[in-house]
């Protein structure tokens, strides 16, 4: 930092000074004029990518420079805020169309929910109690069919309140129809964040996302992250080619209604939201041949063949990383299991990738343990599972944990 | 709309649902209709399962004939007794969550404007007293506040109607309902009030006694929240059920609480004053000029 220059100071939400981020490459500064269309495919598959060191934020401002994203809506909440305004000073700089801070989250994610029937792209994010707020309009989303999305940054929701990491809320959104991916570092995030847009907006999917990540692990803290050019952009949402008309009113007119009302109680509408349940889960399990190809799968399998396996999604597998990696330094070959996408959830690919094991251990970054309930519900022999270790209420996951409970398995 | 967007083919145009024809060649799309037509065409709201001598539903019925561009409009609402008829009219009806009305008209008229820069898409809110004046609060003010250039339309039967005769904040002090079982304990909300501090360009209260007043006050609010600013109309449109108003005096009724508490009132900002007085002098021009031409031409 040259002399005479005031910096605006960072700090931590506990005050300590963080110290100035690495200035941003050249290319990031050139504006949205400079951007080109590429197809989904080129973007993620083929185009050359640099190496730059940002917090998890910082990555998902990026994920957004270069989404097409026409509306943001949020209201601010830590660990949210950095990224939220981050992506308001892309607004500033013409990136997005439209945005605007909300009244709080039941308004932003009711106000997403005319956005997207407007067929713009729409981005929103959250936190905790944030999403807990927003959960009676999230849970509609899937139902109304409408493309977006949720970033959610995870922390503490359960009283004593806290800004602290710990992903519980995650539960709550593995059954409300909305895809969910979960983010392990800054790179997913990017990866995972600018990936779901075009998921969402596939016709046979038309449905809403959410990319969960683990709060200030990921969103404060930097990692190396590989990126394409900021010159390329998504191609903007197509919104005529999705599963549902567009509320523009440019259909034809007559008298039927789009979005169902409320239901009266007799057999034909009790047959409606059968059939409109039975739909919106059909569309999360379609979604899986486009995770496969632009996420390289539902999952990633560390070490396969180990007897004992380490199943984590989030920044639960950097800490299981890192155990596999010292218990192999004590000769013990250790598998791994990294579950990227929670809907769909990896049925198939997670009883393949564990089928040789005959311990697996599943550490959380919440107490309710929803992770190893999905693992169990899923695969055969669940005497296998070993619940834990979990921490929560902020608490990190020191990799002695880890492997304690790994020893532990070894020594019956 | 829709006439361009979508065309049939000719061959295939007799094979259309009749309420699809009628509504093209008969309908009030891209033709202004009066009041005074009502009957003579095809209009937007037609069949309903709202109660008998319910003066909501022949509020609701000429508001949308008012709307000044139905074929770029879409209506959103939220539960209560007013969507019964909302979403079985020929316009898009977003039915959401309860009391999201605001919050997602406003994202959906800036979603709109982005998508459609030189066509102006028209977003009407029309929802009950319960709907906005109490769960829907908060994202009534703040889309006030934010200035979202849409109009909401207040149902106000002051009562939980369709859920079965509670009171709500808009019911009257003292009235004994549901929930209010010795009587409701404070007084109606003044929501006309409330708009003004938010700086709302255009308010107005009014009861379905007067068919041309509801028009016109209608179509003034979807015209000033199309350039100015939010817009806000409030109607008396009573619960005849709840209120145990015998169906033949649900007018009667209308007029005497007009008279007593609910006179028309309207209240605009500066600005859309001015607007609306430059569009006013505009038509005036226009039927002028139209006369005149008539008159040379007679000449």
């Amino acid at each position: 930092m040259s002399e005479g220059v005031q910096e605006e100071v960072k700090t931590n939400p506990q005050g300590d000074v963080i110290s100035a981020a690495p200035p941003p490459k050249a290319d990031l500064k050139k504006g949205p004029a400079t951007q080109r269309v590429v197809d989904p495919d080129y973007m993620f598959l083929e185009a050359p990518k640099d190496k730059i060191f940002i917090t998890g934020s910082e990555a998902a401002k990026e994920a957004i420079r270069r989404a097409n994203v026409d509306i943001a809506i949020s209201y601010p909440i830590t660990p949210q805020s950095e990224t939220m305004q981050q992506v308001g000073y892309l607004y500033a700089e013409g990136y997005l169309k439209d945005y605007y801070r909300g009244e709080e989250e039941y308004g932003v994610m009711s106000a997403i929910a005319g956005a997207s029937r407007s067929g713009v792209r729409c981005l929103t994010a959250t936190a905790g109690p944030g999403l807990m707020r927003g959960m009676e309009v999230i849970t509609s989303w899937p139902g109304g069919r409408l493309p977006c999305v949720l970033l959610i940054m995870c922390r503490v929701i359960n009283a004593p309140l806290a800004i602290q990491p710990d992903n519980a809320e995650l539960a709550f959104m593995l059954n409300s129809g909305c895809l969910l991916f979960h983010a392990e570092n800054q790179q997913d995030f990017f990866d995972f964040a600018l990936r779901a847009f075009p998921i969402t907006e596939k016709c046979e999917v038309t449905l809403p996302a959410a990319v969960a990540v683990d709060g200030f692990f990921v969103t404060h803290a930097r990692g190396w992250v590989e990126l394409p050019s900021a010159d390329l952009k998504l191609p903007p949402r197509d919104c005529y080619h999705e599963a549902v008309p567009m509320m523009d009113n440019e259909n034809p007119p007559i008298r039927i209604s789009r979005d169902a009302p409320i239901q009266k109680s007799n057999f034909i509408s009790y047959q409606m939201h059968a059939s409109w349940q039975q739909e919106v889960w059909a569309a999360v399990e379609r979604s899986r041949k486009w995770i496969d190809r632009w996420f390289g799968g539902l999952i990633e399998v560390v070490n396969p063949g180990a007897r004992i396996v380490i199943v984590a999604s989030g920044a639960a597998v950097s800490q299981s990383r890192e155990a596999v990696r010292q218990a192999g330094e004590q000769g013990l070959e250790v598998g791994l299991v990294k579950i990227k996408s929670l809907r769909p959830f990896p049925n198939e690919e997670l009883i393949a990738a564990t089928e040789h094991a005959e311990k697996i251990i599943i550490p959380e970054f919440n107490y309710v343990g929803w992770l190893a309930k999905e693992v169990r519900a899923v695969i055969p022999r669940t005497e296998r599972v070993v619940n834990g270790p979990r921490v929560f209420g902020g608490m990190s996951m020191p990799t002695e944990l880890i492997l304690e409970k790994i020893f532990a398995q070894v020594r019956k | 709309m829709s006439l361009e967007t979508v065309k049939p083919s000719p061959a295939l145009k007799n094979f259309l649902p009749k309420e699809y024809q009628d509504l093209v060649e008969d309908g009030p799309f891209k033709k202004e209709r009066k009041v005074s037509e009502m009957g003579s065409f095809k209009e937007i709201l037609e069949e309903h399962p709202m109660c008998a001598g319910c003066a909501m539903t022949l509020f609701i019925r000429i508001s949308l004939i008012a709307l000044p561009s139905p074929e770029h409009t879409v209506i959103i609402g939220t539960a209560g007794c007013g969507r019964l008829a909302l979403s079985q009219a020929a316009i898009p009806f977003i039915y959401g969550n309860y009391g999201d009305t605001n919050a997602v008209a406003s994202g959906l008229k800036r979603g709109l404007a982005i998508r459609f820069q030189d066509t102006p898409k028209d977003v009407v809110v029309m929802a009950g007293d319960g709907g906005l004046a109490d769960i829907g609060f908060s994202a009534v003010m703040h889309s006030w506040f934010r200035k979202e250039r849409f109009t909401t339309v207040m149902l106000d039967n002051e009562v939980y109607g369709n859920t079965g005769g509670q009171e709500s904040g808009m019911t009257q002090r003292g009235m004994v309902l549901k929930m209010a079982p010795t009587g409701k304990k404070f007084e109606k909300m003044d929501m006309m009030g409330l708009a003004k501090t938010a700086g709302v360009a255009y308010i107005a209260r009014l009861a379905p006694t007067n068919p041309t007043r509801v028009y016109n006050t209608i179509r003034k609010a979807v015209l000033i929240a199309r350039e100015v600013g939010p817009t806000y109309v409030q109607a008396y449109t009573s619960c005849n059920i709840e209120y145990a108003i015998p169906t033949p005096k649900v007018m009667d009724d209308a007029r005497e609480v007009e008279k007593d508490r609910y006179g028309f009132t309207e209240i605009l900002t500066d600005e859309a004053k001015k607007y609306w007085d430059a569009l006013e002098a505009e038509r005036r021009a226009k039927i002028g000029g139209a006369k005149k031409e008539v008159t040379s031409q007679e000449a």
